[in-house]
């Protein structure tokens, strides 16, 4: 596909390229961003428009077996949000768990052309892998869960960290996934083997093992900046919505010691404490939270952000889902997967009269408005779990436009308000340059995707145009544009074609005498053959190997190209 | 027979019921397309393994005549672009890979897709909708169940890797003695030969299973439960009682259930107390329920239309999206209506375990089937294809019950095509007929203008 | 002479290695034209095994032949026969709006076929 294009006269947004609105042209030949193309060559008139790379979600629950659950569990969500096939794509059903077909094109249409699929456990790899490519347009990778990973742990509590090391490379490369997930690491045993329980401190004995969740969480940081991961660990720190639990996340960035680490929907693990009339109640600690990550260049955060209305909690955390229950009573699921990992899945509804969900929804403001670097703390709501990622363009207003934050601050509790500090820093707007490093140019440098979130040479063709409107809701859910490698997905807001994106994972080395340490185990305690276990190549279709730092400089190519 | 004539096929995966058991080995001699041994099978998967080679018979048959698969492409096309309410059933005996392109054929004609699920778990699928369920792979049951219940199944003759390679004799991480470490209960209305295995047997009064369940939840939460009981289920307070004591005192609990509730009087609401009973006694301890699934790929059947429609079964795509209506568009009661026009059975046969009314209408529309065997729904088709036998001589994925994808390891090639291939082939000519996904409302002027 | 029992339906592990042999062969419809009746309804009934029974619902008859087990093991009142065309034949396209027919409880008139 040879296709040439040039845009015109549009706004440019680049930040990685430091372009701040440059009106300026962007051509495309064969799928990447080229320096020229002939005059011949098709035009899109941007005139009035501004064009930025395809958006990038760093973090989002979209595909396997967690995410199919949870579709399942709620036809009533389905009901209300038909998505109608065309001559040429296919149909759907939406809610905050939308059917794969869905969930691609309507990503597209808001002008992402990207996501990682945030949490899967390596039995089911083969399940997410089915299901992404069943998710048009996007190019998508996923994370795997290795936090309570059984046989991790027995390498690390006998002190075997080279052959940890080894086998979660191992994990990574059999599974074509992306990055690995630490979620409540030291639970999962509390929860299945001691009667669901749960782990509350770092420094807490794990059930019969001789580790606890800070050897685990720095043995997992260690190990993956070892290997040069594009992406550092992901966690998803002890404690999530426990009132008082910003402690536990400064603690756990401070275990990082320097080393790259990226801590998750961060809003959900920055709650302070104040006694009330009946035990303690949360407040936001979003200023503490927010200095530490402005002042340690090697911790990064995707913000997690609560947005009103309708949302389903899906979780590997699954006490904190149990625990979630008791505040709504209605359908609950948990799922158990031998040797890896939890699942907990309930519907959720945040209420703006809610002291709890107000709150929630103010930290996550406050964390955007207090950070100084916004390359470091992305753009997300943990897609469903704090809304969905068709709430995107109503959050991204109310960071670019303190008016209508106001007014939306008027309408929710205000005794959460109080024990915020968002009235404090509502003085701040996001620039459109903000967001376009927020939603694309940050998350992917933090996933190490050095051909997206950009618009240089060399660059994949993933371009959205929108059209300029004061109301910025309204300008980020529709535009009016969007390429995917070079071809015009959508034209004049409607779909044209439809498109398979790509799988991106990792292939980290490892030494091939590990399987010998890994087999054993599988023989003994998997009721799956170890051979079958490895996913093969026969599940990636259009894919693309993300090297390490160390593949990189062997083969003396930069990553992505 | 030479050295070089048998192939050893190790970690295949059998596919008969949902145990899908992977660390099947085949001794297969190549030569007469047959496997002779097949080593960890049950007594079903050797029956499985063995009557599952080459048989000489038509690609296709075109009312009884022999046809190519081409021809047989072509007759189905026409068939499922002409009719007004197609349906497509089965699925649950065929890949994932074939799955996904029986939902998109129903999508772009518009009509109707339902598995065996509907008449399976589809109740149970229901009552998930409605309460969520606590579950577990089978792997945590191995490792960690000490008290596994099973109830309304007959897994010694339906599953018997169930007992033996799962949940009954397995040691585990921490079950180190195996058998001796876990109590089984068994409920059933009759003695089985899966009775013999448990501990302690619960035989229950027939169309009574909600009633046991919903004194056991009562019991669990500490409310008071009449005598009476008794004459009612069969089961005296006494039995509840005590198995209430061993439910809360396990250390990890286990639901296996089968049909027995959910083919009964009350159906979802039988399947949603076991499972709301399982919720409830996470109060108290580490409990699950797994459902018992029949066809080895019935699993992935829901799986499959779940991610691509939103819904596990009986969708309809009329309008142009999904909906969902056990009752209105599942198979039994569209054809017990007499509302299809059209059907394609795919490696199901449903003529020969459906309702007669049922039956009977399928005698009365043009029937496609995809089936590796002859069978009755394939003996009153207007289409018959011949496939090949997944997991033997085709490749793909499975799902076992409990949501595991596993990769199959075929045994030998076939010179028949698989689901898969013949599905896309009718799937690329509907579409040149219909010039793309049929559209609702047929507005011709827009249509050409595109 | 005709009485009312339930009859269950359900697998086999004869019903199962059958049906991969092929649902139209021998081994299957002799498997599944069988149903296990409780010995003491059997005796009362004077039935012997291998005699043939009619099961009629509002729906449809079969005739099967019979096989007697004990008590402890089939309690009296209750019939059963593994799935197969005969069952089919018996039972009825309603649902209840599950998309699931009853195929396990159902009430069934028996009477012995007098050759």
């Amino acid at each position: 596909m040879a296709a040439m294009l040039r845009i015109v006269n549009g706004r440019v947004y680049d930040p990685a390229n430091g372009m701040d609105g440059v009106v300026r042209d962007v051509c495309v030949e064969d799928g990447r961003i080229v320096a020229d193309v002939p005059p011949e060559a098709r035009k899109i008139d941007a005139g009035g428009m501004v064009v930025m790379p395809g958006g990038v979600d760093i973090h989002c629950h979209i595909a396997g077996s967690k995410v199919n659950l949870a579709r399942k569990l709620q036809p009533e969500d389905h009901r209300r949000d038909p998505h109608l096939r065309t001559r040429f794509t296919r149909s759907g059903t939406g809610g905050t768990v939308p059917s794969t077909f869905a969930t691609g094109y309507r990503y597209a249409a808001l002008g992402y052309t990207a996501a990682m699929e945030a949490a899967v456990t390596p039995l089911g790899a083969r399940h997410t892998l089915e299901e992404l490519q069943d998710t048009p347009v996007i190019d998508k990778g996923f994370f795997i869960l290795v936090g309570n990973n059984v046989l991790l742990y027995r390498l690390l509590q006998e002190g075997r960290h080279e052959e940890f090391r080894h086998t979660l490379a191992w994990w990574l490369s059999a599974t074509k996934s992306y990055a690995p997930k630490l979620v409540n690491p030291g639970s999962d045993e509390l929860w299945k083997g001691g009667r669901n329980a749960n782990i509350t401190r770092l420094d807490e004995k794990i059930g019969p093992f001789d580790l606890t969740p800070r050897k685990v969480i720095s043995a997992f940081i260690g190990a993956a900046n070892d290997l040069g991961l594009p992406h550092p660990v992901h966690i998803h720190c002890n404690n999530l919505g426990h009132t008082g639990n910003y402690e536990t996340t400064l603690e756990t960035m401070r275990i990082a010691e320097g080393r790259r680490a990226h801590i998750t929907h961060i809003q959900f693990h920055s709650y302070g404490s104040v006694a009330g009339k009946s035990g303690d109640n949360p407040t936001s600690k979003a200023r503490e939270i927010a200095e530490f990550v402005n002042t340690h260049p090697n911790i990064s955060a995707d913000v997690g952000a609560v947005m009103f209305g309708r949302s389903t909690s899906m979780t590997a955390d699954a006490p904190l889902a149990y625990m979630l229950r008791r505040f709504g009573g209605g359908k609950w699921v948990n799922a158990d997967t031998e040797h890896e990992s939890g699942c907990g899945i309930l519907p959720f509804t945040y209420q703006d009269h809610i002291y709890t969900n107000a709150l929630q929804w103010a930290i996550g403001l406050e964390l955007f408005l207090l950070s100084e670097d916004p390359w470091r703390m992305v753009f997300s709501t943990d897609h469903p779990n704090g809304g969905s990622f068709m709430s995107y363009p109503k959050l991204i207003r109310l960071l670019m436009d303190r008016e209508f934050r106001k007014e939306e601050m008027a309408k929710v509790n205000q005794a959460a308000l109080e024990n915020s500090g968002l009235r404090d820093c509502q003085g701040r707007e996001y620039s459109l340059y903000e967001i376009a490093i927020i939603t694309r140019a940050g998350p992917a440098r933090l996933l190490g995707l050095t051909s997206k979130g950009h618009l240089g040479v060399g660059a994949d063709a993933d371009i959205t145009i929108y059209e300029e409107n004061a109301d910025k809701e309204l300008m980020f859910s529709t535009p009016r544009y969007v390429l995917k490698d070079g071809e015009l997905i959508i034209e004049d807001h409607e779909f044209r074609a439809d498109h398979e994106g790509r799988v991106l994972h990792v292939a980290p080395d490892y030494d091939p005498a590990i399987e010998q340490v890994i087999q054993p185990f599988f023989e003994a305690f998997y009721t799956i053959q170890f051979a079958n276990y490895p996913v093969d190549a026969s599940y990636l279709h259009h894919h693309q190997v993300i090297p390490t730092t160390a593949q990189m400089a062997a083969t003396g190519s930069p990553a992505g190209s | 027979m030479s050295d070089e004539n048998i192939r050893i096929v190790p970690d295949a995966t059998c596919t008969f019921c949902g145990c899908v058991c992977d660390d099947m080995v085949l001794t297969v001699d190549v030569q007469q397309h047959k496997i002779t041994k097949s080593q960890n099978a049950c007594v079903l998967g050797k029956a499985w393994f063995k009557e599952h080679g080459i048989e000489d018979r038509p690609f296709a048959l075109i009312g009884g005549r022999e046809a190519t698969t081409e021809e047989g492409i072509e007759e189905a096309a026409q068939i499922l672009a002409r009719a007004r309410f197609p349906i497509i059933y089965g699925l649950s005996d065929t890949t994932c890979e074939a799955q996904r392109v029986a939902v998109a054929i129903a999508d772009m004609i518009g009509g109707n897709i339902d598995t065996t699920t509907s008449v399976c778990h589809g109740p149970t699928g229901i009552a998930f909708q409605g309460l969520g369920e606590s579950t577990a792979t089978l792997g945590e049951i191995k490792n960690r169940a000490d008290l596994i219940i099973f109830w309304g199944g007959n897994p010694a003759e339906a599953h018997p890797r169930l007992f033996a390679r799962y949940a009954v004799t397995p040691k585990g991480m921490y079950i180190p003695n195996g058998r001796k470490d876990r109590t089984i209960v068994l409920v059933d209305v009759r003695r089985t030969a899966s009775t013999p295995v448990a501990d302690i047997f619960l035989q229950v009064k027939p169309r009574s299973d909600f009633e046991v369940l919903w004194a056991l939840r009562a019991l669990v939460k500490g409310h008071k439960v009449d005598p009476s009981i008794e004459q009612r289920t069969g089961i005296a307070l006494a039995v509840l009682e005590d198995l209430v004591a061993r439910m809360k005192s396990c250390r990890f609990g286990a639901f296996l259930f089968g049909m027995g509730l959910t083919m009964n009087r009350g159906r979802h609401f039988n399947a949603g107390a076991l499972l709301a009973l399982a919720t409830d006694l996470n109060e108290f301890t580490h409990f699950v329920a797994a459902p018992v699934r029949g066809h080895g790929n019935v699993t992935g059947a829901d799986n499959v239309v779940s991610w691509q429609t939103g819904y596990p079964f009986g969708v309809n795509f009329s309008r142009g999206f999904p909906r969902f209506g056990p009752g209105e568009f599942t198979t039994v009661d569209v054809l017990a209506r007499g509302d299809a026009d059209a059907a394609m059975i795919i490696a199901s046969d449903p003529a020969s375990n459906f309702p007669q009314p049922a039956i009977d209408h399928l005698k009365r529309i043009p029937v496609i089937t995809l089936d590796p065997k002859t069978s009755v729904t394939s003996q009153l088709a207007r289409v018959a294809f011949t496939t090949a036998t997944y997991g033997i001589n085709v490749a793909g994925t499975a799902y076992r019950m409990d949501n595991v994808p596993i990769t199959l390891r075929p045994a030998f090639a076939s010179p028949y095509p698989s689901d898969e291939q013949i599905l896309r082939g009718i799937r690329d000519r509907v579409r040149v007929l219909l010039g793309g996904n049929r559209m609702p409302v047929d507005t011709s002027a827009a249509a050409a203008a595109l | 002479m005709a009485e009312m029992m339930t009859l269950i339906g359900g697998r086999s592990s004869k019903q199962g290695t059958a049906l991969c042999a092929g649902k139209l062969g021998p081994e299957y419809l002799d498997v599944s034209s069988m149903v296990e009746m409780n010995a003491e309804d059997m005796a009362r009934l004077g039935l012997r095994n291998d005699s043939k029974v009619r099961l009629r619902t509002p729906v449809g008859e079969a005739i099967l032949r019979c096989k007697s087990r004990e008590t402890k093991d089939l309690p009296r009142g209750i019939l059963f026969m593994a799935y197969g065309p005969l069952s089919s034949q018996l039972m009825a396209g309603d649902t209840a709006g599950s998309g699931m027919p009853l195929s396990k409880n159902l009430e069934v008139e028996v009477e012995p076929v007098r050759d």
